[in-house]
């Protein structure tokens, strides 16, 4: 059996166990069953796309059919622990809303998503042509990563919103990236909550 | 669906008798009445894969299958229910039962009233969505069923299946609640209101007691369903499927059928009016409008769904202007108050709010596998909880 996606892994060791999570965008619920199964935590996943709803279902999670950009109005204040985004931010096209939005429902928040500022892309987009690979496979016409950042840019975009950022887990293929991680690392994981007084 | 998806063939209807009085939310009580029921599949020897399925306005016990001596009358809900279909009737035991009040064969109001002689007719107590249920829990009592594996319906049939998680929450492991609304909203009622007045302003009505005379209110049950049948369909679907398409070349400058949509709905009318009875139409769409659990609760969903224990598969369908997705996301958002297990599907089908009846298949795929989890005793949720047995008594 193939093992955890790399970031479902570092969220898993984010999660305290018997959490209540709810996981936005949460494809074929793998994420969530991986909590269930190794944190005994518990919750909901939403998603859009109606070919993974069943996949879910397969996946013994509980899953809400609706659309992340409107927001998550149904939902009520400080309803879960974690709030979690997983390689979706990049691709919302209101992502400033919906971040607030997670610290709204959750007490935390913990978001996944590419570095653009790794090497690769830098020297790419040096080359003078847009980054295209492992993590970023789409061409500059048919991408759906329309808000696309860096550590920096995201540690940058937190501050002055409130959001105080609890821990951060750089990834390259799998390994810990600690020296010059907005350049050496591909995948970032942040952990957040509102800063308080 | 599977390739060898069929049907379950030819069916045969059953008959239950229930003796001890029956307390209706009216006040009233119904001394003593019959059930009609049809089922599918095999009972298990622990008698824990049973499906109720709860029929909406028009419908009946035929759920799936046909009759031996009608071929083509087929069960309403035959396109998911059978062996290899989504409501799978090689794992399942899958119950229909019409309704009190109903036409079909259950006591209604063209049954004799045992106090007179004579059919109920008007005279008939008005039934509620909690009395259905009530009488639907002593059928499952009858066939040794403590505990369903799943309660299901569409539009009114949801109702029932949302009202058995209130009323007996530990009876059932999970409820199908499709193209549901927690109650009618202002609109839904005022259609039901001109359908009841079409009818009870025939003059063949006679305070519902037409059965003696010979007659029935027909013209009234026609434009009854005539209304009725408009909120079933979208806009588009009207659009696509008749636009302003006439029936002959040109226009008549007449009040015969020009439109085919004129003529559909009365065809569509008459036909009803053929097989259905005025008294129970009428009590069937005010059992509709007295729907309402949070009525007890000032309007709070999520406490009058607080004793609900079971797992939930809740689904909508774009289009349903009836029963909008909305209403179906107040009940989602109730249940996630109470913590239950649930799952929402939303599908962006054109066919409005009989979308429950048809094969679509993003939606028959998501009630296949709801059920496959179910049939391998498989958590639907998160939490793992949902469709579990209920405890046996608590340690102290």
């Amino acid at each position: 059996m193939k093992g955890p996606r790399a970031d479902h892994a570092v969220i898993a060791g984010l999660v305290s166990p018997g959490a209540k999570v709810l996981d936005l965008g949460c494809g074929d619920g793998s994420l969530l069953r991986y909590l269930r199964e190794t944190k005994s935590a518990r919750g909901y996943g939403i998603e859009i796309e109606d070919a993974r709803i069943p996949a879910c279902v397969r996946n013994g999670i509980n899953v809400l059919q609706m659309d992340l950009e409107s927001g998550l109005s149904g939902f009520d204040p400080g309803s879960f622990d974690y709030v979690i985004l997983s390689l979706t931010l990049q691709a919302l096209r209101n992502s400033e809303h919906l971040l607030s939005e997670m610290l709204r429902v959750g007490r935390e928040g913990i978001v996944s998503f590419p570095n653009f500022g790794y090497w690769r892309n830098r020297l790419q987009l040096a080359q003078g042509r847009m980054p295209v690979n492992g993590d970023f496979p789409y061409h500059w016409y048919d991408t759906p990563n329309i808000h696309l950042c860096t550590l920096a840019d995201f540690e940058a975009f937190c501050a002055p919103r409130g959001i105080r950022v609890l821990e951060r887990i750089v990834l390259h293929e799998g390994r810990r990236i600690h020296w010059a991680p907005n350049l050496r690392g591909s995948l970032a994981v942040y952990r957040f909550s509102r800063a308080t007084g | 669906m599977s390739p060898s998806a069929g049907s379950v063939g030819p069916v045969r209807p059953q008959r239950a008798r229930f003796d001890a009085p029956l307390a209706l939310r009216c006040g009233r009580s119904i001394a003593g009445y019959e059930l009609v029921y049809e089922t599918y599949g095999t009972l298990d020897a622990d008698r824990s894969n049973a499906i109720l399925v709860c029929h909406a306005l028009n419908a009946s016990h035929h759920v799936a299958g046909w009759y031996e001596d009608d071929p083509d009358n087929v069960g309403w809900w035959d396109n998911i229910i059978g062996p290899g279909k989504p409501v799978d009737t090689n794992r399942f035991f899958v119950i229909g039962v019409n309704n009190l009040g109903g036409c079909f064969g259950s006591t209604g109001p063209m049954s004799i009233d045992p106090a007179t002689g004579e059919p109920y007719g008007g005279d008939f107590p008005l039934v509620t969505v909690e009395d259905w249920v009530e009488a639907q829990a002593r059928l499952a009592d009858h066939l040794g069923i403590q505990r369903f594996a799943a309660v299901m319906g569409g539009s009114l049939g949801a109702m029932q299946a949302l009202s058995w998680t209130r009323q007996f929450p530990d009876r059932l492991g999970h409820a199908l609640v499709i193209a549901c609304a927690p109650n009618l909203s202002a609109q839904n009622i005022a259609f039901n209101e001109v359908a009841r007045q079409a009818i009870l302003t025939d003059p063949d009505f006679q305070d519902g007691r037409y059965y003696a005379a010979g007659g029935a209110p027909t013209r009234g049950l026609r434009v009854a369903r005539m209304v009725g049948h408009i909120t079933y369909l979208s806009d588009d679907t009207m659009a696509s499927k008749f636009g302003r398409q006439l029936r002959e070349g040109g226009l008549r400058y007449s009040f015969e059928p020009e439109f085919q949509i004129e003529s559909y709905l009365r065809h569509q009318g008459g036909k009803f009016a053929g097989y259905f009875d005025a008294n129970t139409y009428l009590r069937i769409t005010k059992a509709l409008d007295y729907f309402d659990p949070a009525y007890e609760t000032g309007g709070d969903l999520a406490r009058a769904l607080a004793p609900a224990r079971a797992g939930f598969l809740v689904i909508s369908f774009t289009t349903d202007w009836r029963f909008a997705p909305e209403r179906s996301r107040e009940i989602v958002q109730a249940l996630l108050r109470n913590g239950r297990d649930v799952t929402y599907g939303e599908i962006d089908a054109p066919h409005g709010h009989d979308a429950f009846l048809l094969d679509d298949p993003r939606y028959h795929a998501l009630v296949a596998a709801y059920l496959d989890r179910v049939a391998r005793g498989l958590p639907t949720g998160a939490s793992g909880e949902a469709g579990r047995a209920p405890e046996p008594e608590a340690r102290a």
